[in-house]
């Protein structure tokens, strides 16, 4: 058999989404950015809903979201992510409306928002990238910093009585009725990233057909913040990460939220 | 209205981040709209029209729920970080407050910047008859898409995607975004200062007033015409843009100027910078939420510029 004989159209299994754009990206190698991007443009672009799409970028690594995925975009300001996307699918209520944001803006900053956005239902999709630290920052603890975990804010491990417990706020969001899918997922190994991109598909079908909030947790290496290799991140993020944010789905009401 | 249009939000910089998008208007009172600084910057960088009513009680701090003037350096010298405006229309009747509506959107739209409606808590609460405009349907979806071809709706028909965004970390594009905001500043200084100036042609005095203090500084002109003092009476009705040309005009012949607001002395600062310090200009202020009689205020013109 020849090559050419293999390059056929039918025998195509990979292609790069069209929708990510062909530049640099900014994130540090390693980083689980990078493929959650590429996850998101290919589920629209499977979808062929591009057309009708509206993204809301976070403050943090993923301000510039809008520079890499092709679609329209919004840059909200810190923590208000989720209050833009309301006002975006209010208006547009054909639209599929994601907001994409880490554990700093949509965790800390912008807890009160996230709750009542979910909380009121809103019908649009949260990717919530959890890496446990602010990364753009330079390492900060994060609400989601694990207990011990060493950051420059808190250079001998996160103290519970000094510092609080981790925040899991995704089995919150769960418990709030306005949620309509609330799952957990990782893209750190080649069966993740499938599973996280069927979770991500699930969601934005929830938005185009308005069935409530839903949430889909990424939870995120930051090997330059934990400042370990890739491939020790993705072993600490099993270890360390999974046991307080265990992976899978915390909530899936197949008919939506109830009106 | 229908819920696509109205929501109550859970607290100021929400209501922001949704008026961000073009939700389009949300009104709040003093501490509120201190609460709102961040979104008014991110408007007015990101370009977004949007219309904004703060009907303003006494401050510093909780206050009081009465009528104060004390955010006028807030609206017209940036509450928020960075070089911006946003047109500041000053009611002072019922009436005014429901037309400056209309005109605060058709601003916001024409200059793709923010209008502020500032009023303050008696205005607010002024009981007047009022002719109500006809109302104007919500733009169409295609109407929307045609008029604001900015506006991130999704790609339709795959035009190229639309990005509003503050954030320009390339210093000379960034340079270049703020030429962008001040030359439409300019523009709109040009073209759009209001004033309304009663008997200013023959007055001797002149009394500088918005809102609420207009309206009883009027009364005043009447007492002191009574009593021969030809008084005339400036009221600015944009804020910023501030009418110093207009001001200067109806100020070369008097002998002096009586700034009266609700506050400790904030638009004598724009009166005196019009008209150059050429003549005596006195502030009268009150605060707290009490507003000045109108006898009072003829009073306060006698002893400071007449008998002085």
């Amino acid at each position: 058999m020849e090559l050419n004989d293999i390059i056929k159209p039918e025998n195509k299994v990979y292609a790069e989404p069209k929708l990510l754009n062909r530049v640099h990206m900014h994130y540090c190698p390693g980083c689980s950015h990078g493929v959650v991007h590429k996850l998101v443009a290919q589920v629209i672009e499977e979808m062929g809903v591009a057309e009708k799409t509206v993204g809301v970028s976070p403050v943090g690594c993923a301000v510039f979201a809008y520079n890499y995925i092709d679609v329209d975009w919004e840059e909200a300001p810190h923590g208000r992510a989720t209050a833009l996307a309301t006002a975006v699918k209010r208006l547009w209520p054909e639209n599929l409306v994601f907001t994409y944001q880490g554990d700093g803006d949509f965790s800390a900053i912008g807890t009160c928002e996230s709750i009542h956005a979910c909380n009121r239902g809103e019908n649009i999709v949260i990717i919530f990238i959890n890496n446990a630290i602010y990364g753009m920052t330079g390492g900060q603890m994060a609400p989601t910093t694990l207990l011990g975990q060493k950051t420059a804010t808190c250079p001998y491990g996160r103290r519970p009585d000094l510092n609080g417990y981790p925040l899991a706020i995704t089995p919150l969001l769960a418990q709030l009725d306005g949620t309509c899918y609330v799952t957990r997922q990782s893209v750190h190994t080649p069966a993740n990233v499938r599973k996280a991109k069927a979770a991500l598909k699930k969601a934005f079908e929830n938005s185009i057909n308005c069935k409530g909030t839903s949430v889909v947790e990424i939870v995120s290496a930051c090997n330059t913040g934990w400042k370990l290799t890739p491939e020790k991140a993705n072993k600490w993020m099993e270890e360390n990460m999974f046991a307080k944010y265990p992976l899978g789905d915390l909530k899936d009401l197949k008919d939506g939220i109830q009106r | 209205m229908n819920d696509k249009v109205t929501l109550m939000k859970g607290n100021e910089a929400l209501a922001m981040a949704m008026i961000r998008y073009g939700a389009v208007c949300t009104s709040t009172s003093s501490p509120g709209f201190s609460l709102m600084q961040e979104g008014v910057s991110y408007l007015a960088a990101s370009e977004v029209p949007a219309l904004l009513i703060n009907v303003q009680r006494g401050g510093p701090g909780l206050g009081t729920i009465h009528a104060s003037q004390a955010d006028y350096f807030q609206a017209c010298k940036g509450g928020g970080h960075g070089d911006y405006h946003m047109i500041v229309l000053a009611p002072s009747s019922v009436q005014e407050m429901a037309d400056m509506v209309a005109l605060g959107f058709d601003l916001a739209f024409k200059y793709r910047c923010v209008s502020m409606i500032l009023a303050d808590g008696t205005i607010g609460q002024l009981m007047e008859k009022v002719v109500l405009p006809e109302q104007r349907p919500r733009r169409t979806d295609d109407e929307i898409r045609q008029q604001c071809p900015w506006a991130v709706n999704g790609r339709k028909g795959m035009r190229p995607s639309n990005v509003v965004t503050s954030l320009e970390l390339d210093d000379d594009k960034m340079e270049e975004n703020n030429w962008r905001f001040q030359a439409c500043y300019r523009e709109i200084e040009k073209n759009e200062t209001r004033c309304e100036l009663i008997d200013t042609e023959d007055c001797d005095y002149l009394i500088t007033a918005f809102g609420t203090t207009a309206r009883v500084a009027m009364k005043t002109m009447e007492l002191a015409r009574a009593e021969g003092i030809k008084v005339g009476m400036f009221r600015p009705i944009t804020l910023w843009p501030f009418p110093e040309k207009q001001l200067r005009e109806a100020a070369k012949n008097v002998k002096g100027i009586l700034c009266v607001e609700l506050n400790a002395g904030q638009m004598v600062e724009d009166v005196k910078l019009a008209v150059e310090c050429k003549m005596p200009v006195e502030h009268y202020g009150r605060f707290g939420g009490n507003v000045p009689t109108p006898d009072e205020l003829l009073n306060v013109l006698k002893e400071k510029l007449i008998n002085k």
